[in-house]
C-alpha cells in the first residue's frame, strides 16, 4: 500500500496563509506585551467581525458559483441609511420622515433584507440573462447604489447629515447582549450555521457547488443555472441588507459612506478562507476564520500603533498570496 | 530499421504524484526514422511518460538522453529546442491568430525598417508555405485564422510547427481520435514522409489496427510499469490486448442476450432551430434495443441527441415516449421523463472537476423531485448519498482511493464510469451515449459494453453515437446513419457492413433505404 509520507509542499500549499497570519498575530501579541489578548479586545474584534461575517457569507454564495459581486459594500451602506431613516425617534428635530410613527425594530430589519434581495435579483438577472460579466455588472450596481443612497440621504431636512436620533430599541439590537455575548455575535454565528447547513445538507447548496464547478455539466444534469445564479445573488443581497441594518444599529448612526470597500474585505476573506476564485470550492468554517483573522490583523496593527495605511499593505500581500496559492491548487495545469 | 540510431533514450524513469506512483522504473528506446507506438490502458502512465519527455513533468528518478547526450528538460520550450515536440489535443493553438503566426510564435522573422524591427510578414509567409509544402500539405493558407480550421488541420498545423523546430522526435497523443478516415489517411501519409526524413514518431493510441499498420516497434505499459517492447511484426491484436490488460481477452464485445420489445421512443420530424444543423429526422427505438448512430464528423449526430435531451432548441418536431407525446425543453424535463445523456465532451460538460465522487454521482438524480436522499426534516442525508455512490463504485469497479477524491484526479476511464454511474442512478428508460468509449482503454470499454447489454436486457432503450466502426457494428441492433444533418438510412446491425455504413455516411439520399 501507499505510505503516507509528509508532503511539505502540499502542507504549505494548504496552510501557508494560516502560518503567515499566526506569525503576524504572534508578533502583535509580543509587541503589545500580551495586552492584546484581553477580554475587551477580543470582544471588540468579535463585534466588528460580526457584520463582516454576514457580508462575507453573502459574498461566498456568489463566489461559489464562480461569479463576483462588487456591490456588497454599497448595499450595506444603503441598507444602513434606509434602516436608520425608519428607526428614528418621533421627537428628533430633523426626523427624516416626519410623519412616520416610531416603528418596532423588526420593520427596518425586514425592509433592509427585502431591499437587498431585490437588488441581488437584479444583479443575478443582469449577469445570467443579459450575460454581462459579473465583475462589471456588479461594479455598475455599486455605483448605482452609492448614487441612490447619496440622493436619498440628501433629502431635506436631513441634507446629507449623519442620521441621528436612532431609537434605543433599535440600537439595542446592535449593542445589547445576553450573558455578555452581544446579539450581533449571536446573529452572525447563527447565520454561519444556517449557511453551513444549507451548503452541506440541501440540494440547493449542492447545486450551487455544481454550477460553480462546471456550469455546462450542471445544465446537462438538469440544474437550472439561471435560477441558481439568481438565487445566489438574492441570498447575497439579503445578507448585505441585514449587515447594513445591524451596522446602523451597532453604531447608532448612518451615512452614505457606510460600507465602503466592505465587499473587497469580504472577497479577500473568502479567498483566504479557502474559496476558489473560479468557483465550486469553499465552505463556511474557512470563510468565518478568514473574516476573524482579517479583523484580528486589522485591529492588532492599530493596537500596536502602526499607521492604518500599513493595514492596506499587509492585506494586499495576503490577498495576492492567497490567489497565487488558489491558482496553483485549482489551476488547470494538471 | 532496428539497427538505426537511437535518438531518444529514457532510462529507469520514475515519477510520483501525491498518493500515486505514476511511473515506476520505465525505460524507452526510440530510434530515428521509426514509428514507435506506446500502448496501455488509461492510467498505465503513457501520457505521464511523454510529459516527462516533453518537459511538462520532471521525473523523480531516471535519465533522459537525446542523441546520446544526457539532458534536463525544464519546460516544453527546452524540449522543443532539443528536438522533442508533442502534438496534444489539449495543447491548443491560438485561435484568433493566423496559421503562420501560430507556427512562428515567439520566433517571428524581423526586418529592420530604419532602426525599428518589424515582423517580416513576407518572409514568414514564404517560410510557412515551403514548410507546409515540404510536408505535402497544400490546402492550408498560411494567412487563414486558426479558429476557422478543422480539428484535423489544427493537428497538421501543430505537426508543421514541430517540424519547424527541427524536431527529431514528435510525440502524438491519440492523434486520430477526432479525425475522419480520410483525415487519418492524410496524417499517415505525413507520418511516412517524416520518418523518411529520419524523424522518430512516438504514437500513443488505443486503436490497435492503426498501430499494427504504421508502427515499427510497440512498447506496452501497465499500471505505471513497462511490460515490454516488441517489433510490431511480431504482434497481433490478441497479443497486444492481453499484454495491455494482463489477462487473456476472449472477446471484445459481451454476448448478445436481449429481446427486442415494442416501440418505446419515437422521434417525429425533428428539425433543429439552427438552420445549419439537422432537418426532418424521424426514427424510433424499441424496448430492449441498442440503436447505433453512425456518421462522419459534422453529421450533426450530437446536435440531434442533445435536442432530444432538451439542450438545444427545435424548430419543429414531436417526441413520443411510450405512446404519450412529451414536451422537453431542458435537461430537467428530459431527466424527469426517464432520459439520460452521457455527453461526448467529458471535461467540458460531464465532470465537475473539483467536486468529489459522491457529488459527481448524485448530481443528476437530485434534480429529480424524488428526494430519495432526504431525511425527514428535508435535509440531505450525506451518509446515504455516500452509500449509494459506493454501490456504483463497486459495481462499475471504479478505481479511486476513496469517495472524497476529486473526480479530476481519476483517470479518463474511471471518470467515464463515474458519469455512467451518475446516469444509472437516475434509473433511466432511455440511455443516450455519445461516443461512450472515446479515449478509453480496452478493459473499461468492455465494461461499458457489458453495462449497455445489461440495460437492454432490462428492457431499456440504449442509443449510442459512435465513430468507431467495430463498436457500431458489434453493439447495435440497428444502425441509423446520418450525413450532413440528414438521415441517410437505418440498417440492421446484424447484417450491416463497414462499407454500407460508410456509403450512407458519405452520401445523403432523400429516401431512406
Amino acid at each position: 500500500m501507499e505510505t503516507r509520507r509528509f508532503d511539505l509542499k502540499k502542507f504549505l500549499m494548504n496552510n501557508v496563509l494560516y502560518v503567515i497570519m499566526l506569525v503576524i498575530i504572534a508578533a502583535i501579541a509580543v509587541i503589545s506585551g500580551g495586552k492584546f489578548f484581553s477580554m475587551r479586545v477580543m470582544r471588540d474584534i468579535l463585534n466588528q467581525s460580526s457584520v463582516r461575517v454576514l457580508v462575507a457569507l453573502g459574498c461566498m454564495f456568489v463566489i461559489l458559483t464562480g461569479q463576483a459581486d462588487l456591490s456588497g459594500g454599497r448595499m450595506v451602506g444603503l441598507a444602513a441609511v434606509v434602516s436608520g431613516t425608519l428607526a428614528q425617534q418621533a421627537t428628533y428635530a430633523i426626523k427624516f420622515w416626519p410623519g412616520l410613527p416610531e416603528l418596532p425594530p423588526i420593520v427596518p430589519v425586514v425592509v433592509s433584507i427585502a431591499l437587498g434581495v431585490c437588488v441581488g435579483m437584479v444583479n443575478g438577472w443582469v449577469v445570467s440573462k443579459l450575460k454581462v460579466p459579473a465583475f462589471l455588472a456588479t461594479l455598475g450596481m455599486q455605483m448605482i447604489l452609492f448614487g441612490a443612497n447619496s440622493l436619498y440621504i440628501n433629502k431635506a431636512p436631513n441634507n446629507s447629515q449623519p442620521l441621528g436620533g436612532i431609537l434605543s430599541s433599535f440600537k439595542e439590537l446592535g449593542s445589547g447582549s445576553v450573558f455578555g455575548v452581544t446579539y450581533i455575535i449571536i446573529i452572525a454565528v447563527a447565520a454561519a450555521i444556517a449557511v453551513h447547513i444549507l451548503q452541506t445538507k440541501t440540494t440547493l447548496g449542492k447545486q450551487i457547488f455544481a454550477v460553480g464547478g462546471n456550469p455546462e455539466a450542471a445544465r446537462v444534469n438538469g440544474i437550472n443555472v439561471f435560477m441558481i445564479t439568481l438565487v445566489t445573488y438574492a441570498i447575497a443581497g439579503g445578507f448585505y441588507g441585514l449587515a447594513g441594518c445591524l451596522e446602523c444599529a451597532r453604531t447608532g448612526s448612518a451615512t452614505s459612506a457606510y460600507g465602503l470597500s466592505y465587499e473587497l474585505d469580504a472577497i479577500a476573506s473568502c479567498i483566504v478562507g479557502g474559496c476558489s476564485a473560479g468557483g465550486g470550492v469553499g465552505g463556511v468554517p474557512g470563510v468565518f476564520l478568514g473574516v476573524v483573522i482579517f479583523n484580528v490583523i486589522n485591529y492588532g496593527l492599530t493596537f500596536i500603533g502602526l499607521s492604518s495605511y500599513w493595514q492596506y499593505v499587509v492585506k494586499g500581500i495576503i490577498i495576492i498570496t492567497a490567489i497565487a496559492i488558489d491558482v496553483r491548487k485549482y489551476g488547470r495545469n494538471d | 530499421m532496428a539497427d538505426s540510431k537511437v535518438i531518444l533514450q529514457m532510462s529507469h524513469i520514475s515519477k510520483s504524484f501525491p498518493g500515486v506512483k505514476a511511473l515506476d522504473d520505465v525505460s524507452l528506446t526510440v530510434r530515428a526514422g521509426t514509428v514507435h507506438a506506446l500502448m496501455g490502458e488509461n492510467g498505465a502512465g503513457k501520457s505521464t511518460l511523454m510529459k516527462c519527455a516533453f518537459g511538462l513533468y520532471h521525473p523523480d528518478e531516471g535519465e533522459i538522453q537525446i542523441d546520446g547526450v544526457p539532458v534536463t528538460l525544464q519546460n516544453p520550450r527546452a524540449a522543443m529546442d532539443k528536438g522533442v515536440s508533442m502534438i496534444h489535443q489539449e495543447l491548443q493553438p491560438i485561435r484568433t491568430q493566423n496559421v503562420m503566426e501560430n507556427i512562428w510564435i515567439g520566433r517571428y522573422p524581423y526586418k529592420k525598417v530604419g532602426l525599428i524591427p518589424w515582423v517580416d510578414e513576407k518572409k514568414m509567409y514564404a517560410d510557412t508555405k515551403s514548410l507546409l509544402d515540404g510536408l505535402g500539405i497544400h490546402d492550408i493558407d498560411p494567412r487563414r485564422t486558426v479558429g476557422e480550421l478543422s480539428v484535423s488541420h489544427c493537428q497538421l498545423l501543430e505537426i508543421a510547427r514541430a517540424v519547424s523546430y527541427g524536431a527529431k522526435v514528435i510525440i502524438m497523443d491519440e492523434p486520430t481520435s477526432s479525425l475522419t478516415e480520410v483525415e487519418t489517411e492524410l496524417l499517415f501519409k505525413i507520418i511516412e514522409q517524416l520518418t523518411r526524413q529520419g524523424v522518430a514518431i512516438i504514437y500513443i493510441s488505443h486503436k490497435i489496427d492503426e498501430i499494427l499498420r504504421i508502427a515499427d516497434e510497440v512498447t506496452i505499459m501497465r499500471d505505471g510499469r513497462l511490460v515490454g517492447t516488441w517489433p510490431a511484426s511480431e504482434l497481433n491484436t490478441d497479443l497486444i490486448v492481453s499484454r495491455m490488460v494482463g489477462r487473456e481477452m476472449t472477446s471484445r464485445f459481451p454476448p448478445k442476450d436481449h429481446r427486442i420489445g415494442g416501440e418505446y421512443l419515437r422521434v417525429e420530424q425533428f428539425t433543429s432551430a439552427n438552420p445549419k444543423s439537422f432537418k426532418d429526422i424521424s426514427f424510433s427505438v424499441h424496448r430492449g434495443e441498442i440503436l447505433g448512430i453512425g456518421g462522419l464528423v459534422g453529421a450533426q449526430r450530437t446536435e440531434l441527441m442533445e435536442s432530444v435531451f432538451g439542450l438545444r432548441p427545435l424548430a419543429s418536431g414531436r417526441l413520443v415516449i411510450n405512446g404519450r407525446e412529451v414536451k422537453i425543453e431542458n435537461a430537467h424535463d428530459a431527466i424527469a421523463n426517464g432520459i439520460a445523456l452521457l455527453t461526448e465532451e467529458r471535461r467540458a460538460s460531464g465532470i465537475i472537476p473539483m467536486l468529489d465522487i459522491v457529488e459527481n454521482t448524485v448530481v443528476a438524480d437530485e434534480t429529480k423531485e424524488a428526494k430519495r436522499f432526504h431525511t425527514g426534516m428535508g435535509l440531505l442525508n450525506n451518509r446515504k448519498r455516500a452509500e449509494e455512490t459506493q454501490k456504483y463504485v463497486d459495481q462499475l469497479q471504479i478505481k479511486t482511493p476513496d469517495l472524497k477524491t476529486a473526480i479530476r484526479n481519476l483517470s479518463g476511464g474511471n471518470q467515464q464510469k463515474v458519469l455512467l454511474g451518475r446516469w444509472m442512478l437516475t434509473e433511466p428508460d432511455i440511455l443516450i451515449l455519445d461516443e461512450p468509449t472515446r479515449g478509453i482503454d480496452v478493459g473499461a470499454k468492455y465494461e461499458i459494453y457489458s453495462l449497455m447489454e445489461e440495460m437492454v436486457r432490462q428492457g431499456k432503450c440504449v442509443i449510442m453515437i459512435s465513430s468507431e466502426m467495430p463498436e457500431l457494428l458489434g453493439m447495435s441492433d440497428r444502425i441509423l446513419v446520418m450525413c450532413e444533418g440528414h438521415l441517410s438510412g437505418i440498417i440492421d446491425g446484424a447484417t450491416a457492413t463497414d462499407e454500407q455504413v460508410m456509403l450512407l455516411a458519405s452520401r445523403y439520399e432523400s429516401k431512406a433505404v
